[in-house]
Formats: structure tokens, sequence, C-alpha cells
């Protein structure tokens, strides 16, 4: 369980021009509380600079202006307090799905034993048992997000960073996926920010979806998702899904048009 | 024949040792007709009749052994300075500001024409073969394991950073492993560099190794001889190359092979 509270206020990141083209403006001045514990969807159309806030929060980028806070304390560089997955498969290559786990343990200096009472759990939870000795470039796509998300357990980090992590995934195993980061995130009750750009699966995992605009992005829409956990996949034809489908397409369809012709 | 596709292991071996036994065939041809006189080019059976007494009668065994210890001895050097020096290098960019341009300016620096100089400065034993060895590699594998080193997935990196590490396990534990097979790859291709430069060393100024042999042979018109004493170097370099590989693939199993 999370128990700190996640202030971004008035971040605003700019990337400096290369060349001729002048400085893109990815972010404007953005403001959002996550409360400890929630899991927030960030939806918004490709290019709006949902990664660039979510790198911002990760402290593995700083913003132009503004402040990320955690309980008061500023973020300004990249800590085991926020795990992170990322859409690229980032599992080190040199290293099995149990060493992979068990990376920022040893990095912490948890005792050897410890360690492997952890990766050991973590890799029950995300069903990759039999594959403890398993060479990364040997597990499907959907493994290796898997274990990328059990990493990043491993550490009980107080906020999770999905940067759409199943991105890159087909449909059936996304799906499995989503109720794998459910069940996990309804036992640990971890602050997630997640973000994607496919609305199912924004309504599908979290609390509250917020909505991007296009380039530059800020936030758009703040919209409360009061479907009741614990979720399963048959709320996906309910009507009150079906509502919120439409209220957020209605929201997200413009941007990806401005985001299209710009 | 479609591009890209790879051919069965059979099939492989068969075309290699194919045109192997082509280069000989057309080795013999030559020589056995008379068409090329035993003055230039010394048949495949003269060659080995001359290496055999040269194994037997002249103690060659013991000049591979010494033109073997200098490369390695050489190498070895050259790569212990190198390869820290070039991770670090690719790794801390004030460092690789630093050190860059004089690697890059001392790499096109031609290795052989120090001879002269080192004779001067460490007469011509040991110090000057493996000096020489050392100024041919060196700078060659800084610059190539810098630029591995720097090349090194940043998505990796990042996630590292995500989970809890600093600058040095990110070196230690991310920049290091993700380089090694190719610095290996790199070494491999170095080595091969150190045995030209041995046998330059060896052609001046030695009075042992197979360089010292080839000139000593050339002296009595052997081509048989100098055959053989090239043909041993060209096989050395086949058995580490095949050493280097076997070697990648019992230390890299994680790598795609
Ligand atoms: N390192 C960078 N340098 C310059 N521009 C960047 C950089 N990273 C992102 N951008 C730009 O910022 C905008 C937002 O990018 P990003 O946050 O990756 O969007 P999203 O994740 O929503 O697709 C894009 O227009 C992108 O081109
Ligand atoms: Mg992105």
């Amino acid at each position: 369980m999370s128990n700190k509270t996640l202030r971004i206020a008035g971040v605003t990141r700019t990337f400096p021009g290369r060349g001729k083209a002048g400085p893109t403006l990815a972010l404007q001045p953005t403001d959002m509380t996550a409360a400890p514990g929630e899991f927030i969807a960030i939806l918004g159309p490709s290019g709006c600079g949902k990664s660039t806030l979510l790198r911002i929060v990760a402290g593995l980028d700083q913003p132009t202006a503004g402040s990320v806070t955690l309980d008061g304390a500023p973020v300004t560089a990249p800590g085991a307090d926020r795990g992170m997955v990322f859409q690229s498969y980032t599992l080190f290559p040199w290293l099995t799905v149990a060493q992979n786990i068990r990376f920022g343990l040893q990095e912490r200096g948890v005792p050897d034993a410890e360690q492997q009472a952890i990766a050991a759990r973590f890799i029950a939870r995300t069903g990759l048992k039999g594959f403890e000795n398993h060479w990364p470039r040997q597990l499907s796509g959907g493994m290796q997000q898997r274990c990328a998300l059990a990493r990043a357990l491993a550490n009980d980090p107080e906020i999770l960073l999905l940067d759409e992590p199943f991105g890159a995934l087909d449909h059936q195993t996304r799906e499995l996926m989503q109720e794998l980061l459910l069940e996990i995130w309804e036992a640990d009750r971890k602050t997630v920010l997640f973000v994607t750009h496919d609305i199912d699966e924004a309504i599908f995992l979290a609390k509250r979806v917020v909505v991007m605009s296009a380039r530059p992005g800020r936030i758009k829409a703040d919209v409360p998702i009061p479907l009741p956990y614990p979720r399963d996949w048959t709320m996906k034809t309910s009507a009150e899904f079906g509502t919120l489908k439409a209220r957020l397409m209605g929201e997200i369809r413009e941007e990806v048009r401005k985001a299209a012709m710009a | 024949m479609k591009p890209l596709v790879p051919v069965p292991a059979a099939a492989r071996v068969i075309l290699g040792v194919g045109f192997f036994a082509m280069f000989v065939g057309v080795w013999a041809a030559v020589t056995y007709s008379g068409y090329v006189p035993p003055l230039f080019l010394a048949s495949p059976g003269q060659a080995l009749l001359s290496g055999w007494s040269l194994l037997t009668e002249y103690g060659f065994l013991g000049d591979i052994a010494v033109t073997i210890w200098r490369v390695v001895g050489g190498f070895v050097i050259a790569a212990a300075c190198g390869v820290p020096l070039g991770l670090l290098m690719g790794t801390f960019k004030p460092v690789e500001a630093f050190f860059e341009p004089f690697v890059s300016f001392a790499r096109y620096l031609p290795a052989s024409a120090f001879i002269p100089l080192l004779i001067l400065w460490v007469g011509i034993g040991e110090t000057q073969k493996l000096s020489l060895i050392f100024i041919g590699s060196f700078f060659q594998i800084v610059i190539m394991v810098s630029v591995i080193a720097g090349g090194t997935r940043m998505d990796l990196v990042e996630a590292a950073y995500t989970l809890g590490a600093k600058s040095r396990g990110v070196l230690r534990r991310v920049i290091l492993p993700a380089s090694a097979p190719l610095v290996m790859e790199t070494l491999r291709l170095v080595l091969g560099w150190a045995w030209t430069y041995v046998i330059v060393a060896e052609l001046i100024g030695a009075s042992s190794g197979i360089g010292h042999m080839i000139m000593d042979s050339q002296r009595l018109l052997d081509t048989g001889q100098m055959i053989f004493g090239i043909v041993v170097i060209g096989l050395i370099g086949l058995a580490t190359d095949f050493l280097f590989k076997a070697l990648n693939r019992w230390l890299f199993p994680w790598a795609a092979l």
C-alpha cells in the first residue's frame, strides 16, 4: 500500500530546438495530484507529452518549470521509490528472469536470502514460474513485460509508472495483462500512473482517467470511473462502460484529429 | 541464391574447405608445372618439407612460442589499459572530451614508423616488440571500446536508474555487461592486427621469432621456409579466432548467436 501523495504542480517542458527547428513545447503547465493508492490512467493522442510527463515524475527528465513532489519532498532524480515499466522491452538481456527481478534489490544491498524470497514471490504473482532461469530473448513479449512489472514491483515502490507497457502486445495478450495488473493493484493498492492511448484499457483499469490534449499537451479533462473494484472483463460490455467510453471518445477524437493535422 | 538466406551447416563446411582446396590447387598447378620457378615460389610439397626441417632441425617451435608470447604480452597490456579507458570515455562524456581528440590523432600514427624511435629508446629487446604491439593496439582498442560503451541502449540505462541504480551501478551492471560481447569482438579484431605488428617488429632487429625466421630465409632464398612461416601465422590466427568465438559463446550465452 502506498501512503504518499504525488503532486505535479505547473510542470512544463520545452525541448530546445536543434539546427533550424525551433524549440518544442511538449507540455503546457500541468497540475495533477495522485492520492495514495490511486490508479490514474493518462490518455492522449500520440505525441501529446504523456511520456514526457511520466519521465519527469520518474526523474529521468527535468521540467522546464514547475515541480513534482512526493509528500512534499521534491523529486529531482530517479529513485527506487518510483518504479517504471517502459513500452520497449527493457529487461537486461544478460540477466535471467530471476536476476532481472533481483536487480533493484541487489542495488539496494538487500540480503541474499530476502532477495530470493522476494523474487520467488513476484515470479509466482506474475505467472513466470518455471521461467526463472530463462534469458529475456527466450520469452514472448507478454512474458517480458510481466517480468518487467515484477522487476519494478520487487523494489516495493511508492508509485508505479507505466508508459504504455502493453502497447507492443497483441490484443488477447494485452487483455490478460490488464487483468493481471488489476489483480496486483487490487491486492497492493499502489499509486499507479498508467499512460495509454487505448480508451478501453484506461476505463477498465483506472479509477480516474486524465485526458490530455494534442501537442502541446495539457490536461483537458479529468474523468472519474465509478466502476467498482474488483473488476473483471465482463464489465467491458456493461452499459456503464459504454457510456464512459462514449464520453472519453468524444473528448479524445477532437485531440486525435488535431494531432493528426499538426 | 536468395539474399540473406542462411546456408546449412554441412554445405558451409564444404564451401569453406572448398576454397582452401582450390587455393592450394592453383598454387600446386603454377609451381609443379614450372610456370613459376621455385626461386620465387616454392611448391606446396617443398613448403611442407622446409617446414618439417624447420621444426625438427632449427627449433622453429621455439620461434613460434616467442612470437606468440610477444603478441599475447603486448596485446594483454594494451587491452588491460585500453578497455577500462575506453569504457570510461564512452560512459563519462567529460573524460571522452579530454582524451578523444588525442586518441583519434594517435591511432592514425603508423605503428611501424615507431620502430626506429623505439630502437633508440628501448633497444632491440623484448620491450621494443611489446611497445610496438602496444602502440599499434592500444589506441584502436580505446576508440572502439568507447564507441561501444557510448552506444549502450539508453532505455536499459534508464531502467536501471528507476530501479535505484546510481552512476557506479549503471557503469558496472549495465554498460559493462551490455558492452562485453562487442568488446570481445573488438579484441579479436585487434589481436589480428597485433600479429602484423609483431612480424614487422621481428623483421627488424630480432634474433628469434617467426618474423626473424622469415627474414633469415630470405637471405638463403628459401621460399619454402618463408611460405611455411606465413602459413603458420595464418593457422595460429585461425585457431585464435576459433578460440575467441568459443569463449564468447561460453561467456555470453544470453546474446542471440
Ligand atoms: N528528447 C526530446 N527532444 C526533443 N523533442 C522531444 C524529446 N522527447 C519528446 N519530444 C517531443 O515532445 C513531444 C511529446 O513527446 P512524448 O512525451 O514522447 O509524447 P507521447 O508519449 O504522448 O507520445 C513530441 O512532439 C516529441 O517529438
Ligand atoms: Mg510515449
